[in-house]
């Protein structure tokens, strides 16, 4: 099982959903997040007064898959996330040891 | 308020000021002229129009420029100082600005009307014009509001960093040593009935000092906004920068609000600049007009030159010039045609615009929402532009002989500006040297300026025990 992690242009959440949803992925984790990477931030000017905001909002979000789900899931992210512009964001993908569904008591692929 | 031109002795010139009405008109006409109730209706809405300017209206323009942990600090204060000025203003204030002062009268008021004495349903005020009054309670009910937004506008220099305890203390002492005087003397003048009954004296005919020397107000250019924006540079000075300025961001948190409360702020403008004029006639009209268009010119002018200058017209300097149009029509309203109040408008804001960036920034005193930059300079700006647009060769209303009931006069443009510099200088001087004993007393006695700690958590958790926001 991997967790992938992904950061991902706010904008371009729904569809990303919707193709993992095609994909059979079954649930996601959205968090409102601030980051910056190569995009850097831009300048806001209240009257006199220059801001420099280094920290644009994105969205992160989580999807547990299983292994074999993994290159579909990750491609769809990355073709669906896609701007060609700076600041499309970024996927990270770590491996999960175990997973536990609260309600039943069910664990790992089951789970999912 | 008004206007009026004086004749003293053969020599025309001498215009009167600003609001002025006098009580007991009764004392002097043979009979007693009766309130229109058509006049003293637009009071009473007018008055209400102030108020809607304070609360809401400067609370929210105010409240969203600064930071989310600061922001029911600004509500409180505003809420608050307006409550304790109305309380004083009926304890002594409105005697100590509206009443003769005898021996001290070209400065203050005396305390005749102290407690509202002697003020009741049947006593009337003299407008600008002979034989037309006010209900008394109308008019201490419209000025009160005046005093009110004068001491609240001072708070936004010093914003997010002053104890509420100073500013209680300071919405008390501010008043009474200096807006309540400077009211005295540019609006005191007991009346056109007693000025056409006392010829000899009739220049100074009991008025307030500034008034006397014929300096324009129309509606507060020195007694509000000079004014309000002087105590506030003094204030910011006093106190000190706040923590991490220039450092760290103080980016407004909700422009939104700001744009609410500058909208409410152009609303109720209209009771403070046509309500002015005491009487629902053209000349109300006219500040009307004025009133829309310096205040259209200059939210046109504002961001017109950031976008210019800077790249992107943005929504505060489209609000900003806004309230810079409105305060350099202020003193003008009833004088100046509407081509010259469009051209005060696009001539205002550029030069506000270079006070809250350039000398600002210069200088390196931390006015928080630019206090002095809009009110003080603007104010500056609208009460000798006065002078110029009131000329009827520019289309402007011209000094209105209401003594006389004769036609309007205009003394040349070197006079009438130079009467508007005395005004304008006299009120620096008197703002700025009382500002800085009430400031200066609060600061070696209790202190002005919260705890570190208190202005890193901010204002609203730490002095009021509640947050603006809770999601």
């Amino acid at each position: 099982m991997k967790l992938i992690t992904a950061i991902i242009k706010p904008f371009k959440l729904d569809e990303v959903r919707e193709s993992l949803s095609a994909l059979g992925v079954q649930g996601m984790t959205v968090t409102e997040v601030k980051g910056y990477g190569r995009q850097k931030g831009h300048t806001e000017i209240y009257r006199g007064a220059e801001y420099a905001v280094s920290f644009l909002p994105k969205l992160k979000i989580e999807v547990a898959v299983k292994s074999e789900l993994l290159s579909a899931v990750v491609d769809a992210i990355s073709s669906k996330a896609k701007t060609g512009q700076i600041g499309d964001g970024k996927i990270f993908v770590t491996p999960l040891e175990q997973v536990v569904r609260i309600r039943t008591g069910e664990t790992d692929g089951d789970a999912l | 308020m008004r206007i009026e031109t004086l004749k003293k002795a053969g020599l025309a010139a001498l215009a009167g000021v600003g609001t002025l009405a006098m009580s007991a008109g009764a004392a002097f006409a043979a009979t007693a002229p009766v309130p229109d109730k058509g006049d003293t209706t637009w009071m009473l809405v007018s008055t209400i129009l102030v108020l809607l300017m304070i609360v809401p209206g400067l609370a929210l323009f105010y409240g969203g420029l600064v930071r989310t942990k600061n922001m029911l600090s600004i509500l409180t204060q505003t809420l608050v100082i307006t409550c304790i000025v109305m309380v004083v203003w009926a304890l002594w204030g409105y005697s100590e600005a509206f009443t003769d002062g005898a021996g001290l009268n070209a400065y203050v008021g005396g305390f005749s009307k102290a407690l509202l004495k002697g003020v009741d349903t049947a006593t009337t005020v003299e407008t600008f014009s002979r034989g037309v009054v006010i209900p008394e309670i109308v008019f201490v009910c419209f000025q009160m509001t005046f005093a009110a937004i004068t001491t609240a506008l001072v708070i936004g220099s010093f914003a997010e960093r002053m104890k509420f305890s100073a500013i209680c203390i300071f919405a008390v002492l501010w008043p009474t040593l200096v807006y309540f005087p400077i009211a005295h003397m540019v609006w005191w003048w007991p009346g056109p009935e007693f000025a056409s009954t006392h010829p000899a004296d009739a220049t100074a005919a009991g008025a307030g000092m500034i008034w006397a020397w014929g300096a324009l107000d129309f509606a507060g250019g020195t007694v509000v906004h000079i004014n309000a924006g002087i105590a506030a540079l003094v204030g910011a000075l006093l106190c000190g920068k706040r923590l991490g300025y220039k450092q760290e961001p103080m980016a407004p948190h909700s422009l939104t609000l700001t744009m609410v409360g500058a909208a409410l702020l152009w609303v109720g403008w209209f009771g403070f600049n046509a309500g002015s004029n005491l009487e629902a006639n053209g000349y109300a009209g006219l500040a009307m007009l004025n009133t829309f268009l310096a205040t259209a010119a200059a939210g046109v002018a504002w961001p017109a030159v950031e976008w210019i200058l800077k790249g992107k017209p943005s929504l505060l300097g489209a609000a900003s010039g806004v309230v810079a149009g409105l305060v350099a029509i202020t003193p003008a309203a009833g004088f100046a045609g509407p081509m010259g109040a469009i051209v005060l408008g696009l001539v205002v804001s550029p030069i506000c615009l270079f006070f809250v960036s350039v000398v600002k920034n210069k200088l390196g005193y931390d006015d928080s929402l630019d206090v002095f930059g809009v009110h003080c300079i603007g104010g500056i700006v609208g009460a000798i532009a006065t002078g110029i647009v009131v000329n009827p060769a520019l289309g402007g209303a011209g000094i209105v002989d209401y003594t006389a009931g004769g036609a309007a006069v205009y003394p040349g443009l070197v006079p009438q500006v130079i009467s508007q510099l005395k005004g304008v200088a006299t009120t620096i001087a008197w703002s700025g040297i009382g500002s800085l004993i009430v400031f200066g007393l609060i600061k070696v006695t209790i202190g002005l300026r919260v705890k570190e700690e208190v202005e890193r958590e901010g204002l609203d958790i730490a002095e009021h025990g509640e947050r603006a926001y809770n999601m």
